[in-house]
């Protein structure tokens, strides 16, 4: 008998092969970076009145990339003035299918130069270039799409409600995913007939700077899209701005709430898109091979810095430890590195600031007592990194399970029943997203209905698209964005109340 | 006569949970997963190894009805040596025929370490009585063959005879005696990944050496999801009950981009134990010359034309 019984029978693992994947880095030459950018103002590059300028890095490596404009009050003030003159001198009373063919030109100038932008992204942002490649870039330019097919159709969508544009629309967009934000911004509110002034997050403005290029390209006129770059000092000098009509703010909690009581009583339309906690809910008869899928998806996609991460992930008890085994085998095989080698899965944390955030909590989650695993993988020397993590023995009370870490951190807690499951997850201040494992049809239904948490996944996680509404419960704001419903806090209504207005 | 015994107040349940468990698997975030596997960028020496092990790890098939003994002596020089220019290309892991022509077969490869593969059990369809496949077998490997690819019975699968299935397995791998077993699921039939994984479980636990994806006579057959669900199922088993199982995908595999994601797959999913001719085959006709000409560009930069490597 021997080799035949021994092959099949218990036989000793033979002797691994070394399969170490060559380095695969995506070109660098496709971006052509300028020394020093200035303000994106009237279709214009003008030097910030400020006359201040920081420098964006690549957090993968550190090094600078260009010099960034500060814009101050008075830069703000000419971009707000800009767009309330594109918005008053032709904007507005364009006809609609004309303002539909600006936005399926930027959609496809975005497609075009998918590439350049995707290696842009990843190099001013450290996300991992497939990420930006598959994902960051064919959603943008979706959304562009979608709200293009809208805008000569408002009287449809919004039927006996005549519904016309509010006016200039200051945005704030955050550093994780700077693009797709900017679409999800920019698409529905230049459908909706507004004109712009956008500002881009402090660490991350390089990609919302080469947009501008596509909009000289798309000929878009000139002050319809205005971007101010700067830092939080930028973004309140936008948000206390008499001349714009509607703040549209995705960012922390901390800075929304700031916003809201700044505006409040000031008449301004206002949308908040802010953190999230969410719950990742596996049950005992979920595909489990998929759902470590997910699971991972869910947290370490973008290297965490997802507001509707499942940060937190409730595992039904009878299934914890196989599926904490299948979890801790497959965190071994994530890539963490170089953002632009094709090959990474968890690139480089945004920011050294961001870094430290993250230090901090998984210390506090070590001192509370959870217990903290890592894979073994090396991480480069230079850059801001941080290992893919995993804490059990999470208690409810416990910080990593209430704070938003914005982080590859995950919090693993167990739950008995479904009932106890719905109470677990909706536990938090916040209410964006969550997930539900279960291949029980009836069961996913139930979840839905008693979640309260905006988008709620089924077998999936982190899955966008333009026609499907997304935002938050509780803390985590309020407004949609995507979908039907995103274009309505670009738009008044004859005698009705408006969503978030 | 016996009086039967009373009916007991209840009956027997598995209180442990059966391992492994069998479980299921979402379609949808499968076929994902295989795709964004797929996208890995393999370069440079990271290619030439996985060719060069592609091609260790093959077994060069031929099942037509019109495999003559001369068909099947140049597929096994090949076999030997695939690359007359370039000695130090490896020889396949074996050659794959009908069982008619294992003879001429075992003939041609004796000396070298190419094995001999035949299918059996009624190939491709595996519907005929018990005693015929099992007379199928033992004549098979008294002709020679070194490893046995069986077919399961997918009428009986499919109609929730699972116990016929598994009992076949077990009794073909008792007649196959000291030649290695490999089990084809024939998974383009079996309509779900639920039944790829009953199906791969079921053939692990009935002592399958190999599971194998498809007989080659079916569209689609070793797709990328197939496989993950597959080695997965390999993976859960090593992991629960320590034995090891090889994988074998065969069918529509033609080019050495799609060798080199099914290597990707196994790497990152049972890990790079599973590399090796005694735990991986890949069953193909028309592989194996795509593969040599990506190592003929790998070394020396240059594609060449399809001229230069020889049609078996």
């Amino acid at each position: 008998m021997g080799e035949v019984e021994k092959r099949g029978e218990h036989a000793p693992a033979p002797a691994p092969a070394d399969w170490t994947y060559a380095p695969a880095p995506e070109g660098r030459d496709i971006v052509t970076l300028r020394e020093r950018y200035g303000l994106f103002v009237g279709g214009e590059w003008l030097e910030p009145r400020s006359g201040e300028h920081y420098a964006t890095i690549s957090p993968a490596d550190e090094e600078p990339l260009a010099e960034i404009a500060q814009a101050g009050a008075e830069d703000v003030d000419l971009a707000v003035g800009a767009a309330r003159d594109a918005f008053s001198n032709g904007w507005s009373s364009l006809s609609p299918s004309e303002r539909a063919k600006y936005l399926f030109r930027i959609a496809r100038i975005l497609q075009e130069r998918s590439r350049e932008f995707a290696v842009l992204e990843s190099l001013n942002g450290g996300k991992p270039i497939r990420e930006s490649r598959d994902v960051d870039l064919p959603l943008a330019a979706a959304h562009f799409f979608y709200y293009a097919g809208w805008a000569d159709k408002l009287e449809y969508a919004f039927p006996n409600r005549r519904p016309r544009p509010v006016g200039v629309a200051g945005q704030i967009i955050p550093w994780n995913f700077p693009l797709l934000m900017l679409a999800w911004k920019i698409a529905p509110a230049l459908a909706a007939g507004n004109t712009v002034v956008l500002k881009p997050a402090e660490t991350t403005p390089l990609s919302a700077l080469l947009f501008c290029d596509v909009l000289r390209q798309a000929e878009l006129p000139p002050g319809v899209v205005n971007i101010v770059t700067g830092d939080g000092r930028t973004g309140a000098a936008l948000v206390q701005h008499e001349g714009v009509d509607k703040i549209a703010f995705t960012g922390s909690t901390e800075v929304g709430k700031a916003i809201q009581r700044e505006l409040a009583g000031t008449g301004k339309k206002l949308t908040l898109e802010l953190g999230g906690k969410a719950a990742n809910v596996i049950f005992d008869d979920a595909a489990l091979d998929q759902a470590v899928e997910g699971i991972v998806n869910g947290i370490y996609f973008n290297q965490g810095h997802v507001c509707c991460a499942g940060s937190r992930l409730l595992v039904q008890e009878s299934i914890y430890e196989p599926l904490v085994a299948k979890l801790k085998r497959r965190l071994s095989t994530l890539r963490v590195g170089d953002p632009l080698d094709k090959n990474t899965d968890v690139g480089a944390i945004n920011s050294r600031q961001q870094l430290e955030k993250i230090q901090e909590l998984v210390a506090s989650g070590e001192e509370e007592g959870a217990e903290i695993y890592q894979p073994p993988c090396r991480l480069p020397e230079k850059g801001y990194f941080f290992a893919p993590t995993v804490f059990t023995n999470v208690a409810q009370s416990y910080r990593i399970a209430q704070e938003e870490i914005f982080g590859p951190v995950l919090s693993v807690l167990t739950f008995r029943t479904p009932d106890e499951a719905v109470e677990k997850a909706n536990n938090t201040a916040y209410g964006l997203s969550a997930g539900v494992w279960t291949e029980k049809g009836s069961r996913i239904l139930w979840m839905a209905q008693r979640l309260r948490a905006g988008v709620v996944w089924a077998n999936t996680y982190n899955r966008f698209d333009p026609t499907s509404p997304f935002g938050g419960y509780k803390e985590s704001g309020f407004g949609r964005e995507g979908g039907l419903h995103g274009l309505e806090p670009y738009l008044e209504f004859d005698g009705a109340e408006t969503f978030g207005g | 006569m016996a009086q039967a015994p009373a009916l007991p107040r209840g009956f027997e349940l598995p209180l442990e949970p059966r391992l492994p468990r069998i479980g299921s698997v979402d379609e949808v975030a499968v076929t994902e997963r295989a795709e964004t596997l797929a996208k890995r960028s393999i370069k440079k020496e990271a290619k030439l190894w996985a060719l060069e092990t592609a091609v260790r790890m093959m077994d060069l098939t031929t099942l037509e009805g019109a495999d003559t003994p001369g068909k099947v002596a140049a597929l096994c020089s090949k076999a030997i040596r695939p690359d007359p220019v370039d000695r130090s290309v490896p020889s396949v892991a074996a050659v794959c025929v009908y069982p008619n022509l294992v003879p001429y077969a075992k003939e041609r490869v004796a000396g070298t370490g190419v094995k001999v593969a035949a299918v059996a059990t009624g190939f491709p369809s595996g519907q005929f009585p018990l005693d015929v496949k099992l007379a199928d077998v033992r004549a098979t490997v008294e002709l020679g063959a070194d490893e046995i690819d069986m077919v399961i019975d997918r009428g009986a699968f499919l109609s929730g005879r699972y116990a016929k299935v598994y009992d076949e397995i077990c009794r073909v791998k008792e007649a196959c005696g000291e030649a290695h077993l490999k089990v084809i699921l024939e998974t383009g039939e079996l309509g779900t990944y639920d039944n790829v994984r009953r199906a791969s479980l079921l053939a692990m636990a009935a002592g399958a050496d190999f599971i194998k994806t498809s007989t080659g006579k079916v569209s689609p057959a070793a797709t990328l999801p197939v496989a993950l669900v597959m080695l997965e199922a390999i993976r859960d088993v090593h992991d629960e009950t320590g034995r090891v199982v090889g994988f074998k995908p065969a069918g529509g595999i033609r080019t050495a981009k799609q060798a080199i994601q099914h290597l990707v797959l196994v790497h990152e999913t049972v890990g790079p134990d599973w590399l090796t001719p005694d735990l991986y085959r890949f069953g193909a006709s028309s592989l194996l010359n795509d593969v040599l000409m990506q190592i003929r560009k790998q070394k020396t930069g240059a594609y060449q034309s399809p001229d230069y490597f020889t049609l078996d």
